[in-house]
């Protein structure tokens, strides 16, 4: 008997054959991968300046950029919500600057549906330098040209980062959509 | 990419009103957001309660990553003292020979210290610290500077107190929860702190400058007396810092103080203790408003 080759009843997300995907699987792990991103830079100590990303943002971009219309347009208002219990930014900060982000990437999507690598890396980064400057702007402390003196590396650093942590988005978008569920 | 079809709205109204309805609430969402900033900034503390219950949870997360911090520290440490080790011995023994001096006119001073303070009546004595506890995180994307202490109120610690490591001031205790609390540092723009010169009584305040380094601004105005490498101590003046605890060491002068560096660098500590409000007396005079004080 002819035999086929294991992988030809397969694709990216597993086998094909008698397997499902896990729809709570599908559902938590973007939510999941941004909570975990704005806990991360709190238990980093930096006592001098600025120096983590704000990594729950840039994943929040990141998903919505490569899954656009997974995240609702309004998710901003929860999950800025939890990064504000971190990030020592005052109440608030992070509930509008995300949604504020949501909203535009929106836009922009709609004004250029045809997208590709440097468009989004220009759009992630446009937003990240945006956004790093609003929540300095209402952190409560009047702003002072030292404090965007350093403020460059970290606006560097994180624009530099969008291409891997999207790569890590898509490697976690290939487990969420993974067929682990067996079915019969 | 083009995106994904099924986005397009279309003629469908039902899809047209959905995607009016997501930018309704995305606007709303803003707005709310607006709302709690201004909230924020007209009662800060408004949202300290909520802060704080979600630092309680997060902080034995920061511990571990304390832990692991230390360790590294150490481990690090160790490569570098093993391939330094002849140097350093023979710059220790030297060390020990001028510290042996030192120590011998510190405990000079000390009794000379014992005798006037016998001869004007104080009775001041080392203060014990409220609690020692790890810095289990900071804000270290913000543009902010605070630290999160793995302390709080049922340890005793309370708004107000000095946070010190053993090399010197670290911060303020500026907000409190049942096992964290939040911490000012002293880089943090809205940080001042009175200092003085460690060789004189030159008065100053130490403010943060947001990137790291503090700025030193003279009280008494005139011909700068400061030089690069002088050493600021806390100087007691406001009540909340105990005097004569290390601050900050000059690197650059300006015409009305100079630009100073932290002595105490919080993240290469291990364990920060908080002492006790040096003079609780000064600072509640200092918060009641002065018709008040007069009314009575």
């Amino acid at each position: 008997m002819e035999r086929y080759s294991p992988a030809a009843r397969s694709d990216r997300y597993g086998s094909r054959i008698n397997r499902t995907q896990s729809p709570l699987r599908a559902s938590i792990v973007p939510y999941a991968s941004i909570l975990i991103g704005s806990l991360v830079p709190f238990v980093l100590l930096a006592d001098v300046m600025p120096l983590a990303p704000p990594l729950g943002f840039l994943v929040l971009i990141a998903w919505r950029i490569m899954r656009p219309g997974l995240l609702p347009l309004w998710v901003g208002v929860p999950l800025g919500a939890f990064d504000d219990l971190f990030s020592g930014q005052p109440f608030g900060s992070a509930v509008l600057l995300w949604s504020l982000t949501m909203i535009a990437l929106e836009m922009i999507e709609t004004r250029f549906p045809w997208r590709g690598f440097w468009q989004d890396w220009f759009s992630a980064g446009l937003a990240i330098v945006l956004y790093i400057f609003a929540a300095m702007a209402v952190s409560g402390a009047a702003p002072t040209i030292h404090q965007f003196i350093a403020a460059v590396p970290q606006v560097l650093l994180s624009v530099l980062l969008y291409p891997i942590i999207s790569r890590m988005i898509a490697w976690l978008d290939r487990y969420r959509l993974s067929r682990s569920r067996r079915i019969g | 990419m083009a995106p994904n079809s099924s986005r397009r709205s279309g003629h469908s109204r039902r899809a047209q009103y959905s995607v009016f309805t997501g930018y309704l609430l995305a606007g709303i969402g803003a707005l709310i957001g607006a709302g709690l900033l201004v909230i924020s900034y007209w009662q800060p503390s408004a949202f300290a309660d909520l802060r704080g219950a979600a630092t309680d949870v997060a902080a034995p997360a920061g511990e571990g990553a304390a832990v692991v911090r230390g360790g590294s520290d150490s481990f690090w440490d160790r490569i570098t003292a093993y391939y330094q080790a002849g140097q350093q011995n023979a710059a220790l023994r030297e060390e020990v020979e001028i510290a042996r001096i030192r120590l011998a006119e510190a405990e000079a001073v000390e009794q000379e210290n014992i005798r006037l303070k016998g001869l004007l009546g104080l009775s001041v004595t080392e203060t014990e610290p409220v609690a020692v506890a790890r810095l289990v995180g900071s804000s270290s994307t913000s543009s902010r500077r605070f630290a999160y202490l793995g302390a709080g109120r049922d340890d005793g610690v309370e708004i107000g107190m000095s946070v010190r490591s053993a090399r010197g001031v670290v911060g303020r205790v500026l907000e409190v929860s049942r096992s964290s609390s939040r911490i000012l540092l002293l880089t943090d723009s809205e940080s001042v702190l009175p200092v003085r010169r460690a060789t004189d009584e030159t008065v100053a305040f130490a403010e943060g400058r947001g990137d790291g380094l503090l700025r030193i601004r003279l009280i008494n105005l005139g011909i700068n007396p400061l030089e690069v490498g002088d050493i600021f101590l806390t100087s007691g003046a406001g009540g909340y810092y105990r005097p004569g605890v290390a601050v900050a060491i000059l690197s650059e002068k300006t015409n009305d103080g100079g630009i100073a560096r932290l002595i105490a660098d919080p993240s290469a500590t291990d364990f920060v203790s908080v002492e006790p409000l040096w003079q609780p007396e000064a600072v509640e005079s200092a918060d009641t408003p002065i018709e008040l004080e007069l009314a009575e």
